[in-house]
């Protein structure tokens, strides 16, 4: 069962095609053009270097956020497209189950972060159990100061990755069990290999379920709130 | 690839507030054309708040493609080639509609077009037109933009003048907000104008004499300088009066222009050419000089894929395909070098 991925969450850009077999082909951008300009050309890329015609794909995966709103958006919108041209269902999968998919084995707590921003980082929390990892809490959004806090108030042995840890580096290696490593972006090639197992579980979704995970309102509506909560 | 009047093209809109899709044939047979409007989403903030528009588009776009599609009662493997506006626009709502636009041209495997908004604007009149004769002159006035162009052919185009500094239906939309009449401005204005005196207020008409260009600025000053004056005035008699203030420097100059390049007829595109006194002197003037008046529909004034997929035709077969790593321009010009104000 062949799985094309695309993922732009973040700065990053990437599309990968694999299987049973693993990966068998990714492009990933860590930082160059706009997303925009280069998912389709990707996309064309992998499937030429796996020589995969893209009718032989079963399923469009797609990393649904949280991150770069325009980045992400970009992503889904081509990835929801071709999976309805093509009547293939889809996998969403979040930036932060992405991220911490690589350090699954750690017994530390792992916490993905993603720059969001403002000042603000996006983050969640992962814990491996006996078959794979659980994640003990949920993605949110809010300050460094905030994840420092939160960090600070379990005590636990932590895990950072992501372009958020690596920001905010300075403020998190003051909580004295934190370390920061893994990878600074979510990977296509870790959305394919997620995206696989549960195909393999039918846990996909028609095309039109698929939907983003922003965590923040936009811009204006938070202004029209704050308005109606202090007249 | 050939391009004739059997080439059927799907047509994606996401520039600004309407998420959009529609099937042409052959450059000018609508197939289909289907609008879903965000005006709600964005009518408690009084304006278009571009992440509401974005968000909005992804979650739209491709059920409208989809009804696009089965409304033209066609199947999608007779599609030719999609094109879709990359600019100008908002960048955010313009990137969803490129990104799934090349995509879905990926995945039918046929050429994708970008296409200038502007241009499908006055592509609007020739889907209803057939028988536009060059030159023509195209007075566009949208939220956007107010320029006058000279269209000598397909693609050919020069800018013969612009606005200084307000486009005019912004100067519609900050006016009706300025006098609580409503969003939309545009039809706002036009409402609250048939209950009003167009003659009650003299508004000054700006650079009446002075070129092809338009200046909106002073007119939206004047309004609320003379409301702050006079606040007991009748606010559909001020609505009535800058109305009849706008259309009279349009229309003059517009009429200026025919007479410079001898233009065959005048082509209205964009918002504001929705709006009936507008539409009803630019009419009354070219019978008056014995020329054509181009309208499109008022439903192809507003944004629509139909003009999407019309100027795309043209394009592809007048340039041909555009690449798959095109991006979008939200400041892209009609004319290169010649849009920005
Ligand atoms: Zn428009």
């Amino acid at each position: 069962m062949l799985i094309l991925g695309i993922e732009s969450a973040t700065e990053s850009v990437g599309v990968a095609l694999g299987g049973h077999d693993g990966v068998i082909a990714s492009v990933e951008i860590a930082r160059g053009r706009r997303h925009a300009e280069s998912i389709v050309p990707a996309v064309e890329f992998v499937c030429r270097q796996a020589d995969v015609r893209l009718d032989e794909v079963a399923v469009v995966a797609v990393d649904v956020g949280p991150g770069l709103f325009t980045g992400m958006r970009v992503g889904i919108a081509t990835a929801k497209a071709l999976a309805m041209a093509k009547r293939v269902p889809m996998i969403g999968i979040t930036s932060l189950d992405l991220l911490a998919f690589p350090v699954r084995h750690s017994d530390r707590v792992v916490v993905p972060v993603i720059d969001a921003r403002k000042g603000e980082v996006f983050w969640a929390m992962y814990r491996q159990v006996p078959g794979g990892v659980q994640q003990v809490m949920a993605p949110t959004v809010g300050s460094v100061e905030d994840l420092v806090a939160d960090l600070m108030a379990r005590g636990q042995e932590s895990l950072c990755i992501g372009d958020g840890a690596e920001r905010y580096r300075t403020e998190l290696s003051e909580v004295h069990h934190v370390e920061i490593a893994g990878p600074r972006h979510p990977s296509a090639g870790a959305l394919v290999e997620l995206a696989h197992a549960r195909a393999l579980r039918e846990e996909w979704i028609d095309q039109r379920e698929i939907a983003p995970v922003y965590l923040r309102q936009p811009d204006a509506q938070i202004n029209w709130n704050t308005r109606q909560v202090r007249p | 690839m050939i391009v004739n009047e059997n080439t059927l093209v799907l047509g994606i809109e996401t520039s600004c507030d309407e998420t959009a899709a529609a099937l042409v044939l052959g450059g000018d047979d609508v197939i289909s054309s289907v609008v879903s409007s965000q005006i709600d989403l964005h009518a408690e903030y009084g304006g278009v708040v571009p992440e509401v528009a974005s968000r909005a588009h992804l979650e739209s776009l491709n059920p409208v493609v989809a009804r696009a599609i089965v409304e033209g009662g066609i199947d999608e493997s007779r599609i030719d080639a999609v094109a879709c506006t990359v600019g100008p626009g908002l960048i955010g709502a313009l990137l969803v509609g490129v990104s799934a636009a090349k995509a879905l041209a990926l995945a039918w495997d046929v050429p994708f077009v970008g296409v200038n908004h502007l241009e499908a604007h006055l592509y609007a009149s020739f889907l209803e037109n057939r028988t536009l004769q060059f030159p023509l002159v195209v007075l566009l006035v949208s939220g956007g933009h107010t320029m006058l162009v000279e269209m000598r052919d397909h693609g050919d185009y020069h800018l013969l003048g612009r606005t200084i500094d307000d486009a005019a239906g912004e100067a519609f939309d900050k006016v009706a907000r300025y006098l609580d009449l409503g969003y939309p401005g545009g039809p706002a204005i036009d409402r609250a104008s048939e209950a009003g005196d167009p003659d009650a207020i003299r508004f000054p008409r700006a650079m009446m004499d002075d070129g092809l260009d338009f200046s909106f600025s002073g007119l939206k000053t004047s309004v609320v300088n003379h409301v702050r004056r006079d606040p007991d005035v009748s606010s559909v008699d001020v609505a009535a009066s800058f109305q009849q203030a706008v259309v009279d420097v349009l229309v003059h100059k517009a009429m200026r222009a025919v007479r410079e390049v001898g233009a065959t007829g005048i082509v209205l595109g964009g918002g504001v050419a929705a709006n009936r006194l507008l539409r009803s002197e630019i009419s009354a003037a070219c019978d008056a000089a014995g020329i054509g008046a181009f309208l499109p529909s008022r439903a192809m004034c507003t944004d629509n894929a139909a003009m999407i997929a019309a100027a795309g035709w043209h394009r592809l077969r007048a340039v041909g395909a555009s690449p798959l790593d095109m991006g979008a321009f939200p400041t892209m010009p009609l004319i290169e070098g010649a849009g920005r104000r």
